[in-house]
């Protein structure tokens, strides 16, 4: 069991996503950076789909009311249990009683706390995550408030040794070349060649800013607009994470976790599954800019990852063994 | 909570927006790494929703398919991993839409009560007034349709409906409704709807009807289902 000790809106419990539901009209929600979460559940030996918890305003304090296992991985919240640090990417055992504090990042936007066996609330139709607009899911479809108490299932790992274990973060394990402006790669989608070819050479050229009216449903960017001859609109057509829609105004909208199952805008390109969690890490006010990938490179792009990930699975497995 | 980025929420011009030009064949577009978007060439029709409906019964037997999802006139193919030759499984998407018999449904017939105008209908003198109809012609026109649902999508339960009659299309809010309750009924451009979520919208409200449309105790927990049809019963008009 943990308690919420202090916390603010827009944290939630959250999985991998609700995967299957979408022909109801129910979003898949689910963690905005995968990789973050899956390593955090790796670290632990649970279940990759492990409930955790999706931190995005800070600082966020729990209780651990038994001991137990935990990590905290995704943006670095300089976090401490009780009066100790506890470095990014880290794994440890907390003692009854103890308090883990997670603070504002430098960089980076989620963090995720997971806990050996996961969070325990109920499967809503495969997941447990928590859709805010349907309100369900999670705990009472609601973000986690100050009080709340949430159980754990049974881990099905002992606890760490002394000190825990810590994995380099992904962004130094697969970094990106340019600092200022996160590049995206992307396929172009269905009406990128209705736009004219000004507006195409805009779309790449431009460094999109990640405007305040952005959140888990998707990221609304700013810049110089993308303006179609005519306004068009699409019979509504099922949407999933990273499409990249252009509404009447022109300026782009990246759907992401919490988007409604079924849009109507044209949409011109799709952000590549292998980059969605660096765009899960984007902060608010930051810059992106597009980059072309064929479908081949998109594909490849998902090893590295991959990769990543099972060399974790691997270390840990081996540390705990030990 | 609200999302700032609800794609109901277009932004409307003094006429309905015009489609994306019809396509001459059948398309398929990336969508994601691992998804692809089939879509029905020419205007919108019923036996081509139909098609659609006969492909998706197909492909969620193909072993790599995670997930098939209806759209109007369209289906989005959600693979579980990204299929090894793409090219083949486009052709083999478009084969099957060139070679499946519509698929016939028998589904639900759906008697939907519905309170007219009042509060919670209060955009119905506008429809009126952009239609040059009383309002009691509105009403009447509205109950005089048999709506098929083509597709859920967008929010839990929301069926996307074909069947409104012409003269009441009504173009979608330029300042969407802040805070619309869950069951309005709901004119936008060339659709009907009945709300799922209480919050903002950018359709015409002209009613509102009790019938939940989601209720997760139930399996399925949509009313609806595609194929199934709707009348809408004028239960009480408050003008």
């Amino acid at each position: 069991m943990i308690e919420i000790v202090s916390t603010l809106p827009l944290n939630t419990v959250q999985d991998l996503g609700r995967f299957g539901a979408r022909h109801h009209g129910v979003s898949t929600s689910g963690v905005m950076d995968p990789v973050a979460f899956t390593v955090g559940n790796v670290l632990l030996g649970n279940p990759d789909n492990a409930a955790g918890i999706e931190v995005q305003t800070f600082p966020f304090v729990v209780r651990f009311l038994a001991d137990t296992s935990f990590a905290v991985t995704g943006a670095d919240t300089a976090a401490t249990l009780d009066d100790h640090d506890l470095p990014p990417w880290w794994s440890t055992t907390a003692r009854r009683g103890q308090t883990l504090t997670l603070r504002p990042p430098a960089s980076g936007a989620r963090a995720y706390l997971t806990v050996a066996g996961g969070i325990d609330v109920p499967v809503i139709l495969g997941s447990r995550s928590t859709h805010l607009r349907s309100e369900f899911g999670g705990l009472c479809g609601r973000s986690l408030e100050q009080g709340d108490m949430l159980r754990t299932l049974e881990a099905e790992t002992s606890p760490w040794k002394p000190g825990g274990l810590g994995v380099v973060p992904p962004t130094f394990a697969l970094p990106v070349t340019n600092g200022r402006v996160l590049p995206v790669r992307v396929l172009k989608a269905g009406e990128y060649d209705l736009f004219p070819e000004e507006m195409q050479d805009r779309f790449w050229s431009t460094e999109w800013k990640i405007t305040h009216h952005s959140d888990r449903g998707g990221y609304r960017l700013s810049g110089n607009p993308l303006k179609l001859a005519a306004p068009v609109e699409m019979r509504s057509y099922g949407l999933v994470a990273g499409i990249v829609q252009v509404p009447p105004s022109g300026e782009p909208i990246i759907q992401l976790s919490d988007a409604n199952t079924a849009g109507g805008y044209p949409k011109i390109a799709a952000v590549i599954e292998a980059d969605l969690w660096r765009l899960g890490q984007a902060r608010l006010g930051s810059l992106i800019r597009f980059e072309e990938a064929t479908y081949e490179a998109a594909v490849e792009a998902m090893a590295p990852v991959a990769d990543y990930v099972a060399r974790i699975r691997r270390t840990a497995d081996l540390y705990r063994s030990l | 909570m609200s999302s700032v980025v609800m794609d109901t929420l277009r932004p409307s011009r003094a006429t309905v927006t015009p489609e994306r030009p019809a396509l001459a064949a059948p398309k398929v577009s990336s969508i994601g790494t691992r998804a692809l978007l089939l879509e029905a060439p020419g205007a919108f029709e019923l036996r081509h929703q139909k098609r659609i409906w006969a492909v998706a019964d197909e492909v969620e037997k193909w072993a790599d398919v995670e997930e098939a999802v209806l759209g109007v006139t369209n289906l989005l193919v959600v693979f579980s991993k990204p299929p090894r030759d793409l090219e083949a499984t486009r052709v083999a998407l478009i084969d099957a839409w060139h070679r499946l018999p519509e698929k016939a449904v028998s589904g639900r017939i759906h008697q939907i009560p519905v309170i007219y105008g009042g509060e919670l209908g209060s955009d119905l003198a506008a429809v009126s007034a952009y239609s040059g109809l009383p309002p009691e012609e509105i009403i009447a026109i509205h109950c005089a349709g048999e709506y098929t649902v083509c597709a859920i999508g967008s929010s839990p339960g929301f069926g996307y409906l074909h069947g409104l009659d012409p003269r009441i299309f009504m173009p979608r809010k330029t300042v969407p409704s802040l805070r619309m309750l869950k069951g309005t009924v709901t004119i936008g451009g060339m659709q009907a709807g009945i709300s799922v979520n209480t919050g903002p919208n950018g359709w015409n409200a002209i009613g509102w009807a009790a019938t939940p449309m989601f209720d997760l105790d139930k399996t399925p927990p949509c009313l609806l289902a595609p194929g199934d049809q709707i009348r809408f019963l004028a239960e009480r008009i408050e003008l």
